[in-house]
């Protein structure tokens, strides 16, 4: 039996379930309305045809754009909304939901623009984040290398300072939005002695993606998220002015790490809003495919795994809300941010991959909608923090408590 | 020109929601069911929104009929644009039974309060399928009225409007005070941003009673039962033309 496929999935039956969501305020619910129905009416139908052919999400990210759904991070006092962390997780994870390659290539802003927001001066945030809220523009996060991913004391891009500017050369890899930037945050090794610690050796710019020796590399082709760009970036005696150093040299370490704290609870929220799609897809599946003469939903084979994949989605959602709920109630959220996007990735793999188990031989084949979530999830447990580094920092966080 | 457009909107269960009769058949299950604003009521907004950029209004007030909760409904409205709402207060069994002739009377009384020169609403409400209140309204007022709208042009001191019906289109022009219910094709209503429904909180919303506006809310009509449509029958597969005919005689259809 042939079943209707991507024409269909926006007729997910998400609008019965009650919404079992705490709301603060009634304008969050608003919030999620906005976003759901955009990703429903707008981004789902759209969403195979951008990850056949890799092509950059533009027209949809203008639309988010207009609709506010952008840059919700970003303060008042520079055009934005200033949502909360909760706020702009609701937001992601329904964004996530209709296609978390759009979404990435969103939420890629926000990482990008997380240390000028937490570090930059006044001059600082004014340039860069009004800028955002005054055209559809795109930043980027350009820490990885090459040669260093989880190791971010690896990062050998040098900045030399000379006279009133600091010369940047180095090669950085695998960023998100790499050749759609506007402006990059980069973090880059001030001081060249190798005994310097990491917490002093490094420091954070903001540089316009048109200084020239600035060199975005080809688009990848990756396994997911396939409409993201990602690309290398070669920086060949980038000149960049002092003005441009986020609060000062050597911080740059710090500034990078703090980032993490705010942009984890959303990269955990859209591993969310993958899960609960692949869950979707697989019930609705489930209550029309028969097999041995019934529903294969009411085999409990089925039921189980859908059981399962239910527990794991919400336990998924009360992880990421803790902790953007922690932080912006004012504390630091390390420990549960980490266990949100630690969690949420994981499931999120768990869960779409029982998605195409579910549909079977259909599961398989790219025009069902479950093997792209497959793809999709993988990596939400390498970015933003390995699944590895996640433990890494959780048993730090965990075992510093019993120290004490 | 008109000063002021009131625009009614009517919390309903939303459309893609599958409905479930009650056990006890007095009506449907509302309870944790997810709902929204009825779409024809999100186009008479979306117009009204329109007019006042076009600068044609000067106000836009947003009116429900309910509980508490209907106040969500006037905030989407507030944040599609319009400019402050009015909440009438009516629960519990007058909610149950509240009907187009109340809803018509408040409105009418609400439109000479708020001097309103244009009354705006959905053709019909997606729950009940009246297709009255417009109609009513208009009939207690004894405004004109350009229903089934699919095109509203201001020409002066009157409404052209374009109205759809089973022949085609039917174009008409009315002397303003008038009211036009919206049908689909008017047109495609706007999202909230999210800077729109930050800005909405701020709008006002004024809580009024039905006893205050001078409307008796007694219904006319009790709802004796309310059941799910008939199961569909399985179909039966025929061979040839003539066993098709010879069926359709046989079930008196022919």
């Amino acid at each position: 039996m042939k079943m209707k496929t991507q024409q269909t999935a926006h007729q997910l039956p998400l609008s019965t379930s009650p919404e079992v969501v705490c709301f603060a305020f009634e304008s969050q619910k608003e919030f999620k309305e906005v976003a759901r129905k955009f990703a429903q009416e707008e981004i789902i139908p759209v969403a195979p045809e951008y990850d056949r052919s890799g092509e950059y999400p533009f027209p949809l990210i203008r639309r988010a754009w207009e609709l506010g759904l952008m840059n919700s991070h970003i303060p008042e006092d520079y055009g934005g909304l200033g949502l909360s962390s909760f706020d702009s997780c609701l937001i992601t994870e329904e964004l996530a939901y209709g296609c978390t390659g759009v979404q990435t290539a969103i939420e890629a802003n926000s990482l990008g623009q997380m240390p000028v927001i937490i570090a930059g001066n006044e001059a600082q945030k004014k340039k860069y984040l009004g800028r955002m809220t005054e055209e559809p523009l795109m930043c980027a996060y350009c820490v990885t290398e090459p040669g260093a991913g989880s190791d971010v004391a690896g990062v050998r891009t040098r900045a030399v300072k000379k006279g009133d500017e600091y010369i940047i050369n180095g090669q950085k890899m695998w960023i998100t939005n790499g050749g759609k930037a506007n402006w990059y945050f980069l973090l880059a090794r001030t001081d060249p002695d190798p005994k310097c610690p990491a917490s002093r050796a490094f420091t954070g710019f903001v540089i316009e993606a048109d200084t020239p020796g600035v060199q975005p590399g080809k688009k990848e082709m990756n396994m997911g998220q396939r409409c993201s760009d990602t690309r290398g970036v070669t920086f060949e005696d980038v000149r960049i002015p002092k003005e441009n150093v986020l609060l000062g040299e050597g911080a740059g370490f710090k500034i990078a790490m703090g980032a993490f704290d705010k942009t984890r609870p959303p990269v955990a929220a859209g591993a969310t809003g993958l899960a609960q799609r692949a869950l979707d897809e697989a019930t609705k599946y489930a209550l029309e495919r028969k097999t041995f003469g019934r529903l294969i939903a009411d085999h409990q084979a089925i039921s189980f795994m859908l059981a399962e994949m239910a527990m794991k989605v919400e336990l998924a959602r009360l992880a990421y809300q803790r902790s953007a709920w922690e932080v912006d109630d004012g504390r630091r959220n390390t420990y549960y941010a980490s266990i949100a996007k630690a969690y949420a990735g994981d499931i999120a793999n768990q869960v779409a991959t029982d998605a195409v188990q579910i549909f079977g031989g259909n599961g398989f084949n790219s025009e069902y909608p479950v093997e792209k979530l497959m793809r999709d999830a993988k990596i939400y447990q390498i970015y933003e923090g390995t699944a590895q580094i996640q433990r890494l920092i959780i048993s730090r966080e965990h075992l510093a408590k019993y120290k004490r | 020109m008109a000063a002021r457009v009131l625009v009614g909107v009517k919390r309903v269960i939303d459309y893609a929601v599958k409905i479930r009769v009650k056990p006890d058949n007095t009506g449907v299950v509302t309870d944790g069911v997810k709902h929204s604003m009825n779409p024809f009521c999100e186009i008479a907004v979306e117009e009204a929104v329109r007019l006042k950029e076009k600068k044609l209004v000067k106000e836009v007030v947003a009116v429900s009929c309910g509980p508490q909760q209907v106040q969500e409904t006037i905030r989407t409205a507030l944040a599609m644009g319009a400019d402050r709402g009015i909440h009438v207060e009516v629960s519990g069994k007058d909610y149950d039974s509240l009907g187009p002739l109340q809803v018509s009377k408040i409105l009418a009384a609400l439109a000479k309060k708020e001097e309103a020169s244009l009354i705006i609403l959905g053709k019909q409400a997606i729950d009940d399928d009246c297709n009255q209140t417009g109609q009513m309204t208009a009939a207690l007022l004894d405004w004109p009225q350009g229903t089934f709208a699919s095109e509203v042009a201001v020409e002066g001191d009157k409404l052209k409007v374009i109205r759809e019906v089973d022949g085609g289109l039917e174009t008409i022009k009315i002397n303003l005070p008038a009211v036009v219910t919206a049908d689909l094709r008017l047109n495609t209503p706007r999202y909230a941003t999210l800077p729109n429904i930050m800005k909405a909180k701020k709008k006002k919303i004024t809580n009024v009673k039905p006893g205050d506006l001078g409307v008796d809310l007694t219904s006319r009509l009790e709802v004796l039962r309310v059941d799910e449509p008939p199961q569909r029958q399985a179909g039966v597969k025929v061979e040839t033309v003539e066993d098709l005919v010879g069926k359709l005689k046989e079930a008196g259809r022919i």
